[in-house]
C-alpha cells in the first residue's frame, strides 16, 4: 500500500503547482505534474535532509535537471519546511526568489540551478564523487537527447558510482512531440544497463515502487526510468503536449483543483 | 608555463586535501607528477569536457577546489555554458586551465589556435581570467587562485617560454606587474605574447628609446586604476595580447581610457581580428604575420 504521508504530499503538492503556473501564466505544468510523484517519494520519506540544517555537509543532495518543472520542487522544499509556503503564491513575481527555472539563488534546499537541459547529471556526478552522502538526480526525457548527459552516463557507469542514484521522468513527451517521433530513446533500459548502470522500470506515479527502487544500492549507480504521465493527476492535461506550454485559466484552475481535491 | 603549474599544484594539493584534479584526457607527459601523488584526487573523464566541468561543479559543491584541464578552445568553448552557469553561477571553485593559448598550436590548425577564449571568458561573471606572462607567473598565478575560493580560468601557454621576471614580482590579484621601466612610451601585454614586447622594448632601447613594458595577467579583475595612471603619465600606451581584438586586454583598456575626460596617453591596440586563419604556420610565423612579433611592435614604437 502506498504511503498515505507522500500520497498527500503528491496531492498537495500538484495543487501548488496548479495554482503557481495560473498565478504566473507560466508554462510547464504537464512537466511539473509529471514528476511530481517522484519528488513526493524522494523529499517525502527516502531523503535524508533537514530543513533546520539545509546546509548540512552530509545531507542527501537531489539536483532536478529538468529546472522548467522547478515549481514542482519549489512546493515540495516549501511543504517541506525549507521556506515559508506563501513563497509559492508569489511564483516569479518581481523580488521573490522563485524563478521560473529551478533557481538556487537565496532559495534554501535547491542545490543546483538548472533550465539548461543536460547539466544536471553531470553535477551529480561530481557530488557523488566527493562522496559521504548519496546523490540523486531526476532528468527529463527529452533530455537525454544531449549528448552531454551520455556523457555523464558513460562517466558514471565507468566510475562505478554507488552513491549515486538517477531518475528518468519518462512521460514520453519532450517540447515538440513525442519521444518515439522526435528522438527515440528506445531501448531505454538496454542502453543504460549497456553503460554499467543497475536499471529500475518502474511505473513512476507508483509510491511504493518509487520507495523501492530510489533505496536500491548495489555495486552500480542506479537509473530508474520512471515511466509517467505528463499532467499527471488533471485529466485533461494527461498525456497532452499542449500542457508543456499552457497555463490553466480561472475556469480550468478550478476543475483541475476540484479533481485533485484542493480547493482555490 | 605547464611544468611551473604542475609543479606548484602539485605542492598546494601536497598541503590542501581538497584539491582535484580533472582532465579530459589531455596531459600525457605532464600531469603526471599529480596523478603519482594524488592518484585519490586524479580523475581522466574521457574526451568530455561539459562532463568534466559538471562533475567539477558538483565536486566543488562538495567543498573541494577543482583544477580542470585541457587545450584552450576544449577547455572553454566547447563547454562555455556549463561554466557560465554550472561554475560561475553557483560560483564554484573551480579553476579551468586552457593550455596552448594564441598561436601555441599554430600549425595544428584553425582548430587548436586559442585566439578567442580571452574575450569570451571575459564576457562570463564571477570569474577570474588570468594569462600569465612567463613561468614565474605561471607559478604564482596557479598559487594565488588555489588559495582563493571562487572560480577562475587560468591561460597557459605551453613548454619553453623564456623567464621575464629576474626574482620573484609581487604577484596580487588584479594587479598588473612592471617588467621593464621606461617612459617614452608603455607597452601593456597579457600572456606569453609579453615575450615579443620584451625584446621589441629592448630593440628599441638600442636607439636611445626607453619604452616601458608591463604585464597585465589579469584580464579579469581588469586593473583600471594601473590605465587611468598611466593615461596620464605616458603619451602612449600600445596593448597586446595573441588574441582577438573583440574583447580582452586591448578592449578593457580602451573601455577605461574612454571613460577619462582627457587621457594625455593615446591607445594603440595590437590585437588580431576575429577571422579564420586556414594556414599552416608555426607560432613565430603566426605572431609575425599577425603582427604580434617583436619586429613589428618595434616597428610601431618608431613610428611614434
Amino acid at each position: 500500500m502506498d504511503d498515505p504521508a507522500t500520497l498527500e504530499l503528491a496531492r498537495s503538492i500538484r495543487g501548488h503547482v496548479l495554482r503557481m503556473v495560473h498565478h504566473a501564466q507560466t508554462s510547464h505544468a504537464g512537466s511539473a505534474l509529471s514528476m511530481t510523484d517522484i519528488l513526493a517519494v524522494l523529499y517525502g520519506g527516502v531523503l535524508r535532509i533537514d530543513p533546520d540544517r539545509p546546509d548540512d555537509p552530509s545531507r542527501d543532495r537531489v539536483i532536478v535537471s529538468k529546472g522548467h518543472g522547478g515549481a514542482a520542487v519549489y512546493a515540495a522544499l516549501a511543504l517541506r519546511g525549507f521556506f515559508p509556503v506563501d513563497w509559492l503564491q508569489r511564483y516569479c513575481d518581481d523580488d521573490n526568489p522563485l524563478a521560473g527555472h529551478l533557481t538556487h539563488h537565496g532559495v534554501p534546499g535547491v542545490e543546483a540551478s538548472t533550465g539548461s537541459l543536460g547539466h544536471g547529471l553531470s553535477i551529480a556526478c561530481g557530488l557523488a564523487l566527493a562522496g559521504g552522502f548519496h546523490t540523486y538526480a531526476v532528468l527529463s526525457d527529452g533530455e537525454l537527447d544531449e549528448g552531454s548527459v551520455w556523457e555523464a552516463i558513460l562517466f558514471a557507469g565507468h566510475r562505478g558510482l554507488t552513491n549515486l542514484t538517477a531518475v528518468v521522468d519518462y512521460n514520453k513527451i519532450q517540447s515538440f512531440g513525442r519521444t518515439a517521433e522526435v528522438l527515440d530513446l528506445e531501448p531505454l533500459v538496454d542502453k543504460f544497463a549497456a553503460c554499467g548502470w543497475q536499471v529500475k522500470n518502474i511505473d513512476g506515479h507508483d509510491h511504493r515502487a518509487l520507495t523501492t527502487a530510489l533505496q536500491t544500492r548495489g555495486s552500480n549507480p542506479v537509473i530508474v526510468i520512471a515511466n509517467t504521465v505528463k499532467g499527471k493527476g488533471v485529466s485533461f492535461m494527461e498525456d497532452r503536449l499542449e500542457w508543456h506550454y499552457r497555463s490553466p485559466d480561472d475556469v480550468q484552475l478550478e476543475a483541475a483543483l476540484r479533481e485533485l481535491g484542493e480547493t482555490l | 608555463m605547464r611544468s611551473a603549474f604542475v609543479d606548484a599544484l602539485c605542492d598546494a594539493a601536497g598541503s590542501d586535501p581538497s584539491i582535484w584534479l580533472l582532465t579530459a584526457d589531455l596531459g600525457f607527459s605532464v600531469l603526471e607528477p599529480f596523478m603519482e601523488r594524488f592518484p585519490d584526487r586524479f580523475v581522466n573523464v574521457g574526451v568530455a569536457e561539459q562532463n568534466m566541468i559538471g562533475v567539477a561543479a558538483g565536486l566543488a559543491l562538495a567543498g573541494k577546489t577543482v583544477v580542470t584541464y585541457s587545450i584552450v578552445n576544449f577547455a572553454t568553448l566547447r563547454c562555455l555554458e556549463q561554466i557560465r552557469n554550472d561554475i560561475c553561477y553557483h560560483r564554484a571553485s573551480v579553476k579551468i586551465v586552457g593550455v596552448g593559448a594564441g598561436f601555441t598550436y599554430g600549425a595544428q590548425g584553425y582548430t587548436h589556435h586559442g585566439i578567442e577564449d580571452l574575450a569570451v571568458m571575459a564576457t562570463l561573471p564571477e570569474l577570474d581570467v588570468v594569462a600569465p606572462s612567463d613561468p614565474v607567473e605561471a607559478r604564482l598565478a596557479t598559487q594565488l587562485t588555489l588559495a582563493r575560493p571562487g572560480p577562475c580560468y587560468l591561460r597557459l601557454g605551453k613548454a619553453g617560454e623564456p623567464t621575464l621576471h629576474n626574482s620573484n614580482p609581487e604577484f596580487d590579484h588584479g594587479k598588473m606587474l612592471p617588467l621593464r621601466p621606461g617612459r617614452d612610451a608603455l607597452i601593456i601585454a597579457t600572456g606569453g605574447i609579453a615575450a615579443e614586447a620584451m625584446e621589441a622594448a629592448r630593440l628599441w632601447s638600442e636607439q636611445g628609446r626607453q619604452a616601458a613594458v608591463w604585464s597585465a595577467p589579469w584580464v579579469r579583475p581588469f586593473d583600471a586604476d594601473a590605465v587611468s595612471q598611466a593615461a596620464s603619465e605616458f603619451s602612449t600606451i600600445l596593448t597586446i595580447e595573441e588574441g582577438v581584438e573583440t574583447g580582452g586586454l586591448g578592449a578593457a583598456t580602451a573601455r577605461v581610457l574612454a571613460q577619462m575626460p582627457n587621457p594625455r596617453a593615446r591607445h594603440i591596440p595590437i590585437s588580431i581580428a576575429p577571422e579564420i586563419r586556414p594556414a599552416s604556420l608555426s607560432q613565430t610565423a603566426h605572431r609575425s604575420r599577425e603582427g604580434l612579433d617583436a619586429a613589428s611592435i618595434l616597428a610601431r614604437l618608431q613610428s611614434l
